[in-house]
């Protein structure tokens, strides 16, 4: 089967244009290096199938960066196979930005055909582009698209028969010469009013503005979250669960309201009813913490996420907190992994792929391991801690913040080598693509169930054999003395530690039995979030940092835990 | 006319890139956002305590820290009326 390879540049709707063309909607975001990896899809034309290929964005095919060097290496293997073809996607207004790149392939002689992208937003920037001249110029076919409302998508499907390997001549060192001439002869640019975006986004990069309109963002997002995921909870899931509970009580009943089946499937009931939260039981508790407890604010979360990468805030985000970010040995775009760690911490650990070096992706899978809670946990310490008023909540998260901060300074003073500077480009304001962005919010809502589910069931599972062969009473009296002793909890607390490595919001839950006080609850809370990551974070951190390197962050994950915890316990005692 | 860098520049300011003082690592960088010398850049802002500027060049906005800002030289015709 031939290939076709979607090429452009970051930000030019590349995965836009590659859902259109198959029909697979993607993840397509508006940040530089969302699509580290790549997406592939298939499409039909006449009677041949080709493979579509949705190639890392990159500006030049002199590789800066790891997924440029991707994108080369996909080039490479296709322009060896007879038959393949490159849909260069050209942003239509920033045409001599993205020419380099078209002139670059144009040298590689394989068939190319550029679809530009984005047309429809030349109008209102006063570009005006001679698409039939640049075709002649260029001597490959040049279809001018707008990929989100799908306008001439078909054209360039009908015109990808027409794909030339062009002997376009030009002398390497006049590259940009070369792009300037044809500028010249295609393009005119008139004058243009800034548009209100243009103005706000320029207002969100100056510090006077940006720092009010980010505070602004954050407390909207915070509030959005707490809107939707209550909302939720309290109009949906918990009259489901109701209803559910009244089922489980029949159940129950069928079952003999004890024994050993009936504890694994209804679980212990709590004053001859079901607890959801403390019975443990894989019907009750295994269903009720996954959907109506966390679902709700994993759903507001990533609603609020993704509308926030689409629009293009991020990097701007980025910038204004690049200074902080260097306090800790990294820079501003690294703010972006750790904002989707908030979410979950396995798709937060892939995203530390962006950051350049090897010191960064360790500094920052350590901080985000350790000190920023994935919404599924956040969700049950609301739930939990909450209860009792926010004095507890600003201790925990209040804590977990000046953890990230103390130990990011640590890490960035002890690790050789310094952060590297930030250098991206400021996407404009967009509009998100609602489509894309329903696509994208159901792929990490499902993401999220088919990661949680599976898990929460077999940690209550676990949880329930542990107790039933008095495993954890044994392993209880081994770690005595760092629970009870360090970090002030009853030693049943112990269960919550050894199920946190398989589900942290389950091991959240298991605290709710255990009678703590306030300030035990918050120490419970800080180190259930600190000692160490989840199995499914734990697996993606061996692989991106190397087994060496995750002992390394392991060790400092176990050690600032017990210390943060002994000292919280000793501070609020 | 005045060869100033870019964090030396004014917000809203205009000039001409007339040199980088870099290797080629960083020239091939910087070209491949379009900020190659020749070309015409405006500043849109910088942030406090030397952190990153933002700068349009063509249409396309890019930050970059202060350090790669201070070795990007412009010309500019604002600062001799100043």
């Amino acid at each position: 089967m031939n290939k076709i390879l979607l090429m452009g540049n970051p930000n030019v709707g590349k995965s836009v244009v590659f859902s259109r063309l198959t029909g697979v909607h993607v993840i397509a975001s508006n940040y530089p290096g969302t699509t580290v990896e790549f997406t592939k899809g298939y499409m039909r034309l006449g009677e041949e199938k080709f493979e579509i290929i949705d190639v890392p964005g990159t500006y030049t095919l002199e590789p800066t960066s790891r997924a440029e060097e991707v994108a080369m290496e996909m080039l490479t293997e296709a322009i060896k196979e007879e038959g393949d073809l490159v849909v260069n996607i050209v942003d239509a207004t920033n045409l001599e930005r993205n020419l380099n790149l078209t002139l670059q392939l144009l040298k590689k002689g394989i068939p190319v055909v550029v679809c530009l992208n984005l047309y429809d937003e030349t109008k209102h920037t006063g570009i005006e582009i001679d698409v039939k001249r640049l075709e002649e110029i260029l001597g490959i076919p040049v279809v001018p698209t707008c990929a989100i409302t799908g306008e001439g998508i078909r054209r360039l499907i009908s015109r990808l028969k027409d794909a030339r390997a062009n002997t376009y001549q030009y002398e390497e060192e006049e590259r940009w010469h070369e792009i300037g001439r044809i500028v010249e002869k295609v393009q005119k640019v008139t004058h243009r009013h800034h548009t209100f975006l243009e103005r706000l986004g320029d207002a969100s990069i100056r510090p006077l503005t940006g720092v009010p309109i980010a505070v602004g963002i954050m407390y909207l997002t915070f509030k959005l979250i707490r809107f939707v995921g209550e909302g939720l909870i309290g109009y949906v899931f918990e009259p489901i669960f109701d209803l559910w509970a009244n089922l489980m009580m029949k159940g129950s009943s069928l079952l003999g309201s004890s024994g050993f089946v009936h504890n694994i499937l209804i679980g212990k009931l709590v004053d001859g009813e079901i607890d959801f939260v403390e019975s443990m039981g894989l019907l009750t508790t295994g269903l009720f913490v996954p959907f109506a407890m966390v679902l709700p604010y994993v759903f507001a979360f990533y609603l609020v996420l993704s509308f926030l990468e689409d629009s293009g805030y991020l990097p701007r985000l980025g910038i204004l907190i690049d200074n902080l970010m260097h306090k800790v040995g990294l820079h501003g775009l690294a703010i972006i992994p750790m904002l989707l760690g908030l979410g979950c911490n396995v798709p937060g650990a892939l995203a530390t792929r962006v950051l350049e070096t090897r010191r960064e992706r360790f500094i920052g899978a350590t901080l985000m391991a350790i000190a920023v809670p994935c919404m599924a946990q956040i969700a049950m310490i609301v739930g939990l801690v909450g209860k009792a008023g926010a004095r507890g909540l600003w201790l925990v998260f209040g804590t977990l913040f000046i953890v990230w901060i103390a130990i990011g300074i640590l890490l960035n003073l002890i690790l050789k080598g310094e952060s590297p500077e930030i250098f991206v480009e400021i996407p404009p304001y967009r509009l998100p693509y609602f489509g894309a962005l329903l696509k994208k919010l159901w792929m990490r809502t499902l993401g999220f169930l088919k990661e949680a589910v599976p898990y929460v069931l077999l940690g209550v599972l676990i949880v329930n054999i542990l107790y039933a062969l008095h495993i954890i009473e044994f392993i209880g009296k081994l770690a005595a003395p760092v629970v009870r002793g360090i970090l002030g909890l009853p030693k049943e607390a112990v269960s919550a530690l050894i199920i946190g490595f398989l589900r942290k919001d389950v091991a959240v839950g298991m605290l709710s039995p255990l009678g703590l006080s306030m300030n035990q609850l918050v120490v419970a809370s800080v180190v259930l979030a600190m000692y160490f990551p989840c199995v499914a974070t734990f697996a993606i951190l061996v692989k991106e940092l190397g087994v060496k390197d995750m002992l390394k962050s392991a060790v400092i994950m176990v050690a600032s835990a017990i210390l943060v915890g002994g000292i919280l316990n000793s501070i609020l005692k | 006319m005045e060869r100033i860098d870019l964090t030396q520049m004014r917000e809203g300011e205009e000039g001409i890139v007339v040199d980088i003082y870099g290797g080629h690592g960083l020239l091939r960088k910087l070209e491949s956002l379009g900020l190659r010398v020749g070309v015409s850049a405006k500043k849109i802002s910088a942030q406090f305590m030397r952190g990153p500027v933002t700068i349009r060049v063509g249409n396309t906005e890019v930050a970059l820290g202060f350090g790669m800002a201070r070795k990007v030289i412009v010309e500019c015709k604002g600062v001799a009326n100043e």
